[in-house]
């Protein structure tokens, strides 16, 4: 069983210090839902495990299995099992979601995979995308399209977790995946997460709302304040932080609540 | 005598940069360029004296006429040190099997003869100065459809090439045509009679061998009323370290009704100088296509032109420039609306990399007289990294109120946001960049039927390879 390890980990971007000291293991079959107001780096934890270059870590670890992450770049941690599902997708003009995703898979799958050399059969590439735009409710014609180009922000989504799909992932970090949908897109969303969440993959969840968390129940809750994991809890820390917000969080943590407005005034000067 | 190809350990990414050990020419000029070569050029072909007067004429043009002072920089040619007329066979064969083997070799190692069995109509592969392989497919021949090197078609079809040659590029046009006329050899020369379509491509394949070469093919296409074809060619050359000239004028007629395209898959390598003279006429409601696609040589300059001469006339230019290293590109469109009712469109997209530079150089014009025109002119460039760089240089004439001219230009660079999206799915940062780029120029490459769009495709993955560090 992978184990995705975090450890006191820092991160800037652009000189300026977001994390400050994240600590947290995932298990391979874990689902864990991260939570906190805006601001309090949530976001950044996110692209910063997945290799953002624009994401600084300037202490700290980041391992899957004992390998280090910290210097490798966004492909060669895809390569050893990590996803982002993005919050907002870029679009790639041009560029056909089948034709992106048999590369991305190929090269996922077969990790040493160096450029130029061949990639997967087109015809199971083509089966077994088939049954999962099947499961995920998509038409057909969807892996015609250019990649994001012109999809509405349902669209968007589902391609995030058909990609989450076929690249069979160990962990998978999703980034608001739930924002902005209607509650049909967050339906379809949640149960396509729920159907892939298993023994195989270690899942950090994270979100502002509940419907998510409804359907793919988290052992652990963790709640961040100005770039700390301040408390951890159960599935009940999630519910109770929906109906009542931050305010006993930060009572409970009056230093590092402090901290968090001293960085709203130096942001508003 | 070696028949292996000889691998030029400088040519990098560019696998047409090997040169076959041929050196039995059966005639080689000696460098440099005068009314003595011009006249050496005629006689051996054979000419009747209406085209010897119109070489020497020509040449007279061409050193009378400065060198433009604009597009690229072409103070580097030295037009002495050139060699203006290589034969390397003495007759053009029908069967590949009776073509020497060295150059049979070059162009099995390019494709050409595969690509003939699968989809195409007919071949024309000049090699140097002259065309050492044809074919045409025979149910065409029988529709009464030309397709022969434009030295044969002077001998062969005397009338109908006396009345279009020149006539649509006079020698004083411009340096290059003059040069082109004084000198010119080999190229293709098609007619299409009335209501003949022609299914798949006919395809012309041209190869320089030697170093200091100058080809200077000459094209003639006539499209007659109601008929239609697709014509492509092909080019490469070896790397060498000194330069070569390649300039050529080809001159198209699209009679009423008409439909043509002329796609161009230019790979010179990166010591050609690619000087280019294009220009069709379209007549009443015919369809005129360009489809230009530049990758290689040194320094690109090229304006397919485009004249509706008659109502209800479209024309269409699909440009794709890719400029790397120590690589000039400037390319573009010409249109020109002589008639009204008459609509163009030029969609234009450039990429430079690795110091490169793409230029977008084009004209729309409208005549007086030309009312209710329609013109749309979009050009989007891609800059890779910082060294490199992109301009765009419309011009615009109006002489008439009524019309309706559009043009839009962007410029961008790829995203960081892009690159880390696609290497978040385990996409290496080559790989991911070759995407966008082939992304980038997805909507012209699907224009181009799949074998080509496949090839184009391929190419700029070559170009991409190993270009990020």
């Amino acid at each position: 069983m992978s184990v995705l390890k975090i450890t006191d980990l820092h991160v800037s971007v652009e000189e300026t210090p977001i994390l400050k000291g994240v600590n947290l293991e995932i298990s391979q079959g874990e689902i864990h839902a991260l939570m906190g107001p805006n601001g309090s780096g949530k976001s950044t934890l996110a692209y910063a495990l997945a290799g953002h270059p624009k994401y600084t870590i300037t202490g700290g670890s980041v391992e899957i299995d004992g390998t280090e992450l910290n210097e490798l770049d966004a492909n060669e941690r895809s390569r050893l099992g990590m996803f982002l599902a993005f919050q907002y997708p870029v679009t790639i003009p041009g560029v056909r979601v089948a034709d992106f995703l048999r590369h991305a898979v190929t090269n996922v799958r077969s990790p040493d995979r160096k450029e130029g050399e061949g990639l997967m059969p087109m015809r199971e590439f083509r089966k077994e995308l088939r049954d999962q735009m099947e499961e995920l409710d998509m038409e057909t014609e969807f892996a015609r399209r250019y990649l994001n180009e012109g999809f509405s922000g349902g669209e968007k989504k589902r391609m995030e977790i058909l990609q989450l799909a076929m690249l069979r992932p160990k962990f998978a970090i999703l980034d608001e995946t739930d924002s902005g949908l209607d509650s049909d897109a967050v339906k379809v969303v949640s149960e396509g997460v729920n159907r892939l969440c298993g023994p195989g993959m270690g899942v950090l969840i994270i979100t502002h709302h509940e419907r998510l968390l409804e359907f793919n129940k988290p052992q652990f809750t963790h709640v961040m304040l100005a770039g700390r994991i301040v408390e951890t809890g159960d599935a009940q820390l999630a519910h109770e932080l929906h109906a009542n917000g931050y305010t006993s969080v930060r009572e409970r943590h009056p230093e590092v609540a402090a901290e968090e407005t001293q960085e709203e005034a130096a942001a508003v000067v | 005598m070696s028949t292996d190809l000889q691998a030029d350990p400088s040519v990098g990414d560019y696998q047409f940069g090997f040169h076959d050990p041929t050196d039995s020419y059966t005639f080689k000029s000696r460098k440099g360029l005068d009314h003595e070569i011009v006249e050496q050029i005629s006689q051996l072909k054979n000419e009747p004296d209406w085209m010897r007067d119109f070489r020497h004429k020509s040449l007279d043009i061409f050193f009378a006429r400065p060198m433009p002072n604009w597009g690229g920089d072409l103070d580097q040619i030295d037009f002495q040190n050139i060699y203006y007329y290589m034969k390397a066979s003495d007759r053009q064969e029908k069967n590949w099997d009776d073509v020497p083997e060295d150059i049979r070799k070059t162009y099995d190692r390019i494709g050409i003869p595969e690509a003939e069995k699968k989809y195409l109509s007919g071949v024309k592969a000049q090699y140097e100065s002259e065309v050492v392989y044809g074919s045409l497919q025979e149910d065409l021949a029988e529709k009464g459809v030309l397709f022969t090197d434009t030295d044969s078609a002077l001998r062969e079809h005397p009338e109908i090439f006396r009345e279009y040659f020149a006539s649509i590029i006079p020698p004083a046009d411009n340096k290059f045509a003059a040069l082109n006329s004084a000198v010119w050899s080999g190229g293709s020369f098609i007619y299409v009679p009335p209501g003949v379509h022609i299914e798949f491509p006919l395809q012309a394949y041209f190869r320089i061998n030697s170093e200091n070469m100058g080809q200077f093919e000459r094209t003639l296409i006539i499209v007659d009323e109601g008929a239609s074809a697709h014509y492509v060619e092909g080019c490469t050359a070896p790397t060498w370290s000194a330069d070569s000239l390649h300039s050529a004028v080809v001159e198209i007629v699209v009679k009423r009704r008409g439909r043509f395209r002329y796609t161009t898959i230019q790979n010179w390598s990166n010591n050609v100088y690619n000087l280019v003279t294009k220009r069709a006429m379209a007549y009443g409601d015919s369809l005129m296509e360009w489809v230009d696609g530049n990758l290689g040589s040194k320094l690109t300059m090229k304006y397919p032109a485009i004249y509706l001469m008659e109502p209800g006339a479209r024309g269409e230019t699909l440009s794709i420039a890719f400029a790397n290293k120590d690589q000039h590109q400037d390319a573009g469109a010409k249109m020109v609306h002589c008639a009204p009712n008459t609509s163009s469109r030029v969609i234009s997209k450039s990429i430079s990399k690795g110091g490169g530079r793409a230029s977008y150089r084009g004209l729309a014009k409208i005549e007086k007289g030309a009312t209710n025109c329609k013109t749309n002119v979009v050009c989007d460039a891609l800059i890779l990294d910082s060294d490199s760089r992109s301009d765009t240089y419309p011009y615009i004439e109006v002489e008439e109120d009524d019309v309706v001219i559009e043009h839009e230009a962007s410029v961008s660079k790829i995203a960081e946001e892009q690159l880390f999206y696609l290497m978040s799915r385990g996409l290496s940062e080559a790989e991911a960049s070759a995407m966008i780029v082939t992304g980038f120029i997805e909507p012209l490459v699907k224009e181009l039927p799949m074998e080509y769009a496949v090839e184009m495709n391929r190419l700029i993955e070559l170009q991409m390879e190993g270009s990020v560090g």
